[in-house]
């Protein structure tokens, strides 16, 4: 079967700096993926790649949506890409502050809805209904999310872990076939860490999307994933499952240098 | 669209390169004297530009306050030598204390402006800090308006008509020359000072970089001051030597001037001093030679036109290079 | 509490305001008739005022310091209270509109004339709020949309005898076709260029219309522009003024009703979020320039409309009406009022534009405190006078 997404020579240059070195990722559908790697070694950038936020340098990022042809998502803008069923979280947690939760998932929701200003200015009747399917619809992803009970607070007001997972809500509201997760278990505890790595495999099985995500914690790597893409200095190193990873002597230096370093 | 680029900006330059030839053979000297005149416009915009770029490059804010502090040197100077002359001074050391207190004051304004309006914005949205540059702007304006007088005052003649240059002042003049060789001395030193000492090394990191900048012991809030109080200091030589140019000052001359510097440096690239003499000078000859041969009310007219135009095709200005925004 | 290190602090600071201050508040020139005067008095003005102002600087600091570490939560402005709570919402309401019914029977012309400008703000101050506010677009032209409207009006009517019921529509509908003729190349540009190009066509359309005589006839302006078209009915100059008057106040009411409905719309909502995280916005699949274009457009309009009302209120316009002090203006009563908040920004234009005409004194310094404010607002309360609160929504389960 074709990979739902297929990262073929993906390249990326800052000027003399090379954050991305011919990568070739695929990614199987139902999969769930994690990209790893260590800090700066181009796993954000591939995310803004994929999505649109970066032009590559160079190199083909194609999808194959469940039930679609394949297609080619070089040089869409990110707002098409997210259209076309890929949707992201952000390392650095990017929510919409002035409003609320609700009201952040609804946006996820907006590519999806088609009122326009006439319709907003006049709310007809269609328009009214379809106002309020996105507020059902946008609780309910809430609720899967186990963030009901902060519907109508402000988003900054919530607690980190809670921030985090609204990210994923708001991600998820845009009906995507691929969730790409940043760092989804950063600066969680355990007990929040434990509760992500049961909703991830929860969407997984429920929601129909396939996730790639990259994440330190590697306990949580190696429980969740599948297959795991390990990058470094933009290079990818080595790919498999997770015992094929722990054991791979390229993959261990990678991380004891990078560790060495550190201290 | 790079194709487009290049055959739009080559048939551009075909058609100006086309007039400039067929003006410059029906009448030398008008065209020698709308070239200097914009050499000299955009000298000034250069003194004026170099401090936006130098402050846009640091925090990434439009000091729309700029252009005041460029308007306070100019009356500063305007004060002294009025109550110098006075007193009955002699011209020379008039001349030398009118730059002076102008630099000195300038600088003042531009490092306690930094402090109250800026600083306290520093983590806030960009659109925060943007609104309270304007407000800072307002109320200089008004300030020395009200301090003052609304009207225009005549400026003293501070730059002699030396009566050696005789022979060539009707082709440009003594003080519009002084204005081309400070605008060049001045341009220099600071290109020397960013290059080659150690603050211009921190100012150059802190422009790309401010936290890793702060963690390697530079010292970002110094770095942002002295940003202010230098760009000051040139704005303070433009607004004396502008005064002394057109003649007269009040307190409105900052604000247009100082929006004009802006888009110089936004035509020569944000961030880049160099950028910002060249897209002075650009801005400096468009302006002139567009009032000389076309029509001279809609000067600001063809300025801004010709940002949107720039922008539009060049979005990082002629010397600016495209960047991608770090996510 | 004002600790000695802050008299300390404060001290230096009002000897340093002295030496800042002193050539410009201390010696005035007059180059024309060759005189220096100085005015030894202000040096103790300053001093005062600075040492004041640096303890209040402080005093804010410290409260707004206390305040981030608080849950912001219970903050909610107290006019949201009353219009959010059921039981005060409709006498609160009631009373507002019962008070803007009888003001111009029981007030003189003049203070309703002054009203009309105020509410002429009202109506240009929420226009622009979807553009600043809304969208985080900083908008410095938009007295540009305003000039259109009060020219449309003069001109459709000078020439062609075009009432003002006809134009009013048309106006707006103008003002959304300048948005988006400008916006469309303007809008792609960097954020913060925007301020500065913007800017740009508001001086272009002043220029312009002091300049194209046969067009505008330029700096003398368009005079005898006629009140609004009262269908045959002769009124008095005094009824004529409460006509007005009850035209703005209908407009103003329609504009509250559509800004509120775009603001929680998903239009609006991608406004904020764009305004917010212009990154993320793009990632959650909102088009950038088709979200910045439609704010834009729809600020526009109600410039244009309020730029009709403005000429036919005033009946002689001129270029001077719409120089960039008007689109500061306008920006101070949003940025003042509550960014993103529509009953701040009522507020704003209520306060900003009523107070300086009813204290004749210190209108002088009204550009001073504006800019001042702005500054003030920015670094302690960037929320406004009255902050913006979002609509909260109610969720009915669907059972299935
Ligand atoms: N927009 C950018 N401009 C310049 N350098 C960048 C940009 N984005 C990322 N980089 C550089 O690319 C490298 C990879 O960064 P990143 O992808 O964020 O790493 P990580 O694997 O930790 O997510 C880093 O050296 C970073 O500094
Ligand atoms: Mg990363």
């Amino acid at each position: 079967m074709e990979p739902i997404l297929n990262i073929k020579n993906l390249t990326m240059k800052f000027g003399g700096l090379t954050a991305l070195n011919s990568v070739d990722i695929a990614i199987k559908k139902g999969e769930i993926a994690a990209l790893i790697g260590p800090n700066g070694a181009g796993k954000t950038t591939l995310f803004n790649c994929i999505t649109g936020i970066y032009e590559p340098t160079e190199g083909d990022v194609q999808i194959t949506p469940p039930g679609k042809p394949t297609d080619s998502l070089n040089g869409l803008k990110p707002n098409i890409v997210t259209e076309r069923g890929l949707a992201r979280t952000f390392q650095n947690i990017r929510l919409f502050h002035g409003m609320t939760v609700l009201e952040n998932v609804m946006i996820g929701r907006h590519c999806r809805l088609k009122s326009g200003i006439l319709g907003a200015m006049f709310k007809p009747k269609s328009q009214k209904l379809e106002e309020q399917q996105a507020v059902a619809d946008s609780y309910e992803i809430l609720e899967k999310i186990g963030l009901e009970q902060f519907v109508n607070e402000m988003a900054i007001n919530l607690p980190y872990g809670a921030q985090r997972r609204l990210e994923i809500a708001r991600a998820l509201a845009t009906n995507p076939f691929l969730l790409l997760l940043d760092e989804p278990a950063a600066g969680m505890n355990p007990q929040e860490t434990k509760e992500l790595d049961d909703l991830i495999i929860w969407l997984r099985d429920n929601e129909n999307v396939s996730i790639l995500l990259i994440e330190h914690d590697m306990k949580l790597v190696m429980s969740l994933s599948d297959n795991i893409h390990v990058v470094d200095y933009g290079k990818k190193i080595a790919e498999g499952t997770a015992l094929e990873i722990k054991n791979n002597p390229i993959v261990i230096k990678a991380y004891l240098g990078d560790e060495s370093e550190d201290a | 669209m790079k194709w487009l680029n290049i055959i739009l900006g080559a048939a551009v330059a075909g058609i100006l390169a086309f007039f400039a030839v067929k003006e410059i053979i029906h009448d030398p000297v008008y065209f020698l004297e709308l070239f200097l005149g914009g050499l000299t416009r955009g000298s000034i915009y250069a003194l004026i530009a170099v401090g936006y770029t130098m402050v846009y490059g640091i925090i990434e804010l439009i000091n729309f306050a700029h252009g005041e502090i460029y308007m306070i040197g100019g009356y500063t100077a305007l004060i002294v030598a009025s109550v110098l002359g006075l007193w009955g001074y002699n011209e020379v050391v008039i001349v030398i204390l009118a730059f002076v207190f102008a630099i000195a004051y300038s600088c003042a304004y531009g490092f306690t402006v930094e402090k109250i309006a800026y600083k306290p914005l520093r983590n806030a949205p960009r659109l925060s800090a943007l609104i309270s540059a304007i407000g800072m702007s307002l109320f200089l304006q008004n300030y020395v308006m009200l301090a003052q007088t609304p009207e225009y005052l005549p400026f003293p003649e501070l730059i002699p008509q030396f009566e050696f240059w005789e022979p060539w002042a009707h082709i440009i003049t003594a003080p519009e020359m002084m204005i081309i060789l400070t605008t060049v001395i001045v341009t220099a030193l600071l290109g020397m000072l960013i290059k080659f000492t150690k603050m211009g090394k921190s100012m150059r990191a802190s422009s790309q970089d401010k936290i890793m900048s702060a963690l390697v012991g530079i010292n970002v809030n110094k770095v942002i001051s002295t940003t202010f109080v230098v760009g000051s200091a040139t704005a303070a030589i433009g607004g004396v030597l502008i005064a002394c140019h057109v003649g007269q000052i009040n307190f409105f001359v900052g604000f247009l001037a100082g929006i004009k510097a802006f888009v110089a440096a936004v035509l020569g690239g944000i961030g880049s001093i160099p950028g910002a003499v060249l897209g002075s000078l650009v801005l400096g000859w468009t302006e002139s030679f567009f009032t000389g041969y076309f029509w001279s009310e809609y000067e600001d007219v063809c300025a801004f036109t010709f940002l949107v135009v720039i922008l539009i095709f060049r979005p990082s200005g002629i010397l600016g290079r495209k960047e991608t925004k770090k996510v | 509490m004002i600790t000695k290190n802050e008299i300390k602090q404060s001290f230096f600071l009002s000897m340093w305001a002295i030496i800042l201050t002193f050539p410009l508040m201390v010696i005035k020139v007059n180059t024309i008739k060759n005189i220096v005067i100085f005015r030894w008095w202000n040096i103790l003005y300053v001093a005062i005022g600075a040492f004041v102002a640096s303890l209040l600087w402080n005093y804010l600091l410290r409260r707004k310091e206390e305040g981030a570490k608080k849950d912001t939560k219970d903050s909610i402005p107290i006019v949201h209270r009353l219009l959010q709570n059921q039981k005060f919402r409709l006498p609160f309401l009631a009373t507002i509109g019962v008070i803007a019914l009888v003001y111009p029977f029981v007030t003189p012309m003049y203070h309703t004339s002054i009203m009309i400008s105020a509410l002429v703000y009202v109506i240009l101050g929420l226009g622009l709020n979807i553009v600043v506010g809304l969208a985080g677009l900083l908008d410095l032209g938009y007295v540009f949309f305003y000039a259109i409207g009060a020219y449309a009006y003069a001109l459709l009517n000078l020439h062609f005898g075009i009432s003002f019921w006809i134009v009013l529509p048309l106006s707006a509908l103008l003002g959304a076709l300048f948005g988006t003729l400008l916006g469309y190349p303007v809008l792609r540009l960097r954020g913060d260029y925007l301020a500065i190009v913007t800017l740009g066509f508001g001086e272009i359309i002043r220029i312009v219309l002091e300049n194209w005589v046969e067009f505008s006839n330029g700096p003398r302006g368009i005079r005898n522009i006629p009140g609004p078209d009262s269908f045959g009915i002769e009124l008095t100059q005094h009824q004529s003024v409460i006509y007005i008057y009850f035209i703005i106040i209908a407009v103003c009411l329609i504009t509250i009703f559509f800004v509120q409905r775009l603001e929680n719309s998903r239009i609006g909502r991608a406004w904020i979020a764009m305004r917010d995280d212009e990154i993320a916005c793009q990632a959650m699949g909102i088009d950038k320039t088709k979200t910045k274009l439609t704010a834009f457009a729809l600020g526009a309009t109600w410039a244009g409309l309020a730029g009709v009302i403005f000429a036919a209120k005033t009946s002689y316009i001129n270029p001077m009406s719409f120089t960039i002090w008007e689109s500061i203006t306008i920006l101070c009563v949003v940025v003042i009022g509550g960014m993103g908040s529509a009953v701040g920004v009522i507020a704003g234009a209520l306060v900003l534009i009523l107070l300086p005409e009813y204290l004749r004194a210190v209108a002088e310094y009204r550009m001073l405190v504006f800019g001042a404010l702005q500054v003030v607002v920015m670094v302690f309360k960037p929320e406004g006078l009255i902050e913006a609160v979002r609509k909260t929504y109610k969720y009915k389960k669907i059972k299935e």
